[in-house]
């Protein structure tokens, strides 16, 4: 069953289920951050409706700084504003910025400890028809290997909304996740969220999980619609969405592994680096568990509809069943 | 900023001297490092600290400060060697420079040197940040206050990311940002117009909208005058194309591209510090 505590979208599992852009929830996010205090900033790099930043740029066009296609300059610029004082919103599609980026971010982001909040859309293989050289792949592991560097990826529009207001506040560097397309509505603005704390979205109706999914970003709906199939077919699931994947929510990853003791970890982006191995890094470490990723497996995206590319690189429902059912097997 | 009295012209160049021993022997001690960009620099480093700048040694993080951005950081031997000279940290500190646990990295970094504006070393992203930096004050409407003056070398104009900065602070007509381009003509591996043509520099600059000036980097009066001349531009950014001597001072290193990446050993010191000592001004 849904988290009762958690609130989240009833209609959830309805075919009609409401579905929006999370870099929308961004943008609106974004908006009302910029109405609440002066001090944000947003730059983009010719791409501000594309990544929902049109709703601040239009409100706040003294404020709002064109940067051109220009990745690089995008988040070093960004870096001295914050020098002087400004929260500096830079937003590109994933691929470019963190992609092209990643030094100019390091260095002078990271290393100099300036508050920037690095934006980047268009991440995972539901890009789509784009085709492979705008589906970033490796955008978590480029991001999350940076010390001083917090990593979010919101499962929703809404949750993305909350993620941008709590990074305004939050005083260190982060990355904040988005995806192109429509996902569908999971939580509700009465749903928690902090960074840094994870929540377990589906729960047996009673009796303990035998496996627990840990999804990060817009795969989360697919997970508890297995979750539930899962269910019919008498194996019980925990479902966790892991938004803030650095910090990492030990605490509720651990317990959730010591209540399963098996894991299936769950994300659009390449197996090795991202959110999956975060998991493992720290599980391997405190409570060596058996765990199935569920990934892309060291490829590149190609052009394709988003559930097409989902489904064929091992990333669906089914995917996602499967890999419950041979951790299930593997468990000691 | 006032003018500059032939008498404090002559102070400003003992002063320099002075921070161009401290070069050399904190080279020699650090046994690894960059000689000739610092050399080079260190007149026009002296000019700023000891003249131009609106800043104050005794308390650094004062708010209404002119702000310095240093691109190149691998000339840091100046900047750490001028700081130490103008009351921001003691000189004998500059003995650490490049050890296990100094403040004084081998690269500057603002985490253990808070007296920097900003980290650097990778090349070509310091005059972005001098950008952002100077755009913020516009919308903070402090840029009639102070300055944004942004160090970069010439062997940085390779990289795109200078360029990108470029463009974008002639679009935003940025006339608090100043930047003094160390036009010294050697990069690691050469002389620049041999491994990337810079040249024509001027009208690189001047096409993408700034005010361009070119001028000595060791005649103190020239430098304070087209300084002078950069602060009162009010449509534009203004570059100031330095022409320096790398290893200036010290004649068995000067224009030599050798000298760009090492430093000297114990011998070498010497015979430089025996130099810079008979120097009369």
């Amino acid at each position: 069953m849904l988290n009762p505590k958690l609130k989240l979208n009833p209609k959830i599992f309805n075919d009609d289920v409401e579905q929006a852009h999370i870099r929308k929830g961004f943008g609106q996010g974004l908006l009302l951050a910029g109405e609440k205090n002066e001090n944000v900033v947003g730059l983009c790099a010719d791409l501000t409706e594309s990544t929902g930043m049109n709703l601040f740029a239009d409100k706040f066009p003294e404020r709002f700084v064109q940067m051109g296609v220009a990745e690089q300059n995008l988040v070093t610029v960004a870096s001295g504003m914050a020098a002087m004082g400004k929260i500096p919103f830079c937003s590109s599609y994933a691929m470019f910025s963190p992609g092209r980026s990643w030094e100019q971010i390091r260095t002078t982001i990271n290393y100099n400890d300036r508050k920037v909040v690095v934006v980047g859309s268009h991440s995972g293989i539901s890009v789509g028809p784009d085709g492979g050289t705008h589906q970033a792949l490796e955008d978590i592991a480029l991001m999350r290997v940076v010390p001083n560097m917090d990593v979010l990826s919101p499962c929703d529009s809404i949750e993305a909304k909350k993620a941008t207001l709590a990074l305004v506040e939050s005083p260190k560097p982060a990355y904040l996740r988005l995806v192109r397309e429509k996902t569908p509505i999971i939580t509700t603005e009465e749903t928690p969220f902090k960074i840094g704390k994870a929540e377990i979205y589906w729960m047996p109706d009673v009796g303990l999980a035998q496996v627990g999914i840990i999804v990060t970003g817009g795969l989360l709906h697919r997970a508890i619609l297995a979750a539930k199939e899962l269910e019919a077919d008498g194996i019980k699931t925990k479902v966790m969405n892991l938004s803030s994947i650095k910090p990492l929510d030990i605490d509720a990853v651990l317990a959730l592994a010591k209540e399963c003791k098996a894991i299936v970890t769950v994300e659009e982006h390449q197996i090795a680096g991202g959110m999956g191995s975060a998991v493992a890094e720290m599980l391997s470490a405190n409570y060596p568990t058996a765990i199935e990723f569920v990934g892309v497996r060291d490829l590149f995206g190609q052009s394709g509809t988003p559930d097409e590319l989902i489904e064929h690189y091992g990333m669906g429902k089914n995917s996602i069943k499967e890999a419950v059912k041979k951790v299930l097997k593997r468990k000691a | 900023m006032a003018f500059l009295s032939e008498e404090k012209i002559k102070e400003l160049a003992v002063k320099a001297n002075d921070i161009r021993m401290s070069i050399i022997e904190m080279l020699v001690e650090a046994k690894s490092g960059h000689t000739a960009g610092p050399l080079g620099m260190a007149d026009i480093f002296t000019l700023f600290y000891f003249h131009i700048l609106r800043h104050d040694p005794k308390n650094p993080s004062w708010e209404e400060r002119d702000r310095v951005v240093l691109s190149n950081g691998h000339i840091c031997p100046v900047f750490y060697a001028t700081m130490a000279h103008a009351g921001y940290f003691p000189v004998s500190e500059l003995k650490t420079l490049r050890k296990f646990g100094t403040r004084l990295q081998g690269h500057p970094h603002r985490e253990y040197l808070p007296y920097v504006e900003n980290s650097s070393g990778p090349l070509g992203s310091g005059l972005s940040q001098a950008v952002g930096m100077a755009l913020a004050d516009r919308m903070n409407k402090k840029d009639n206050n102070r300055f944004i003056y942004c160090f970069i070398s010439d062997g940085e104009l390779d990289e795109g990311n200078s360029w990108e900065a470029i463009m974008l602070a002639g679009k935003l007509k940025l006339r608090n940002l100043i930047v003094i381009v160390d036009r010294n003509n050697i990069q690691i591996e050469g002389v620049t117009e041999e491994i990337m043509p810079l040249e024509p520099l001027q009208s690189k600059w001047r096409s993408f909208n700034w005010h361009v000036i070119e001028v000595s980097g060791h005649d103190f009066g020239s430098l304070n005058e087209v300084v002078e001349e950069a602060q009162a531009i009010y449509e534009k950014p203004t570059v100031i194309i330095a022409h320096t001597i790398p290893g200036k001072g010290v004649s068995f290193m000067e224009r030599n591209y050798k000298w760009h990446g090492k430093p000297p050993s114990k011998e070498e010191g010497e015979m430089a510090l025996k130099e810079l000592k008979n120097l009369r001004f």
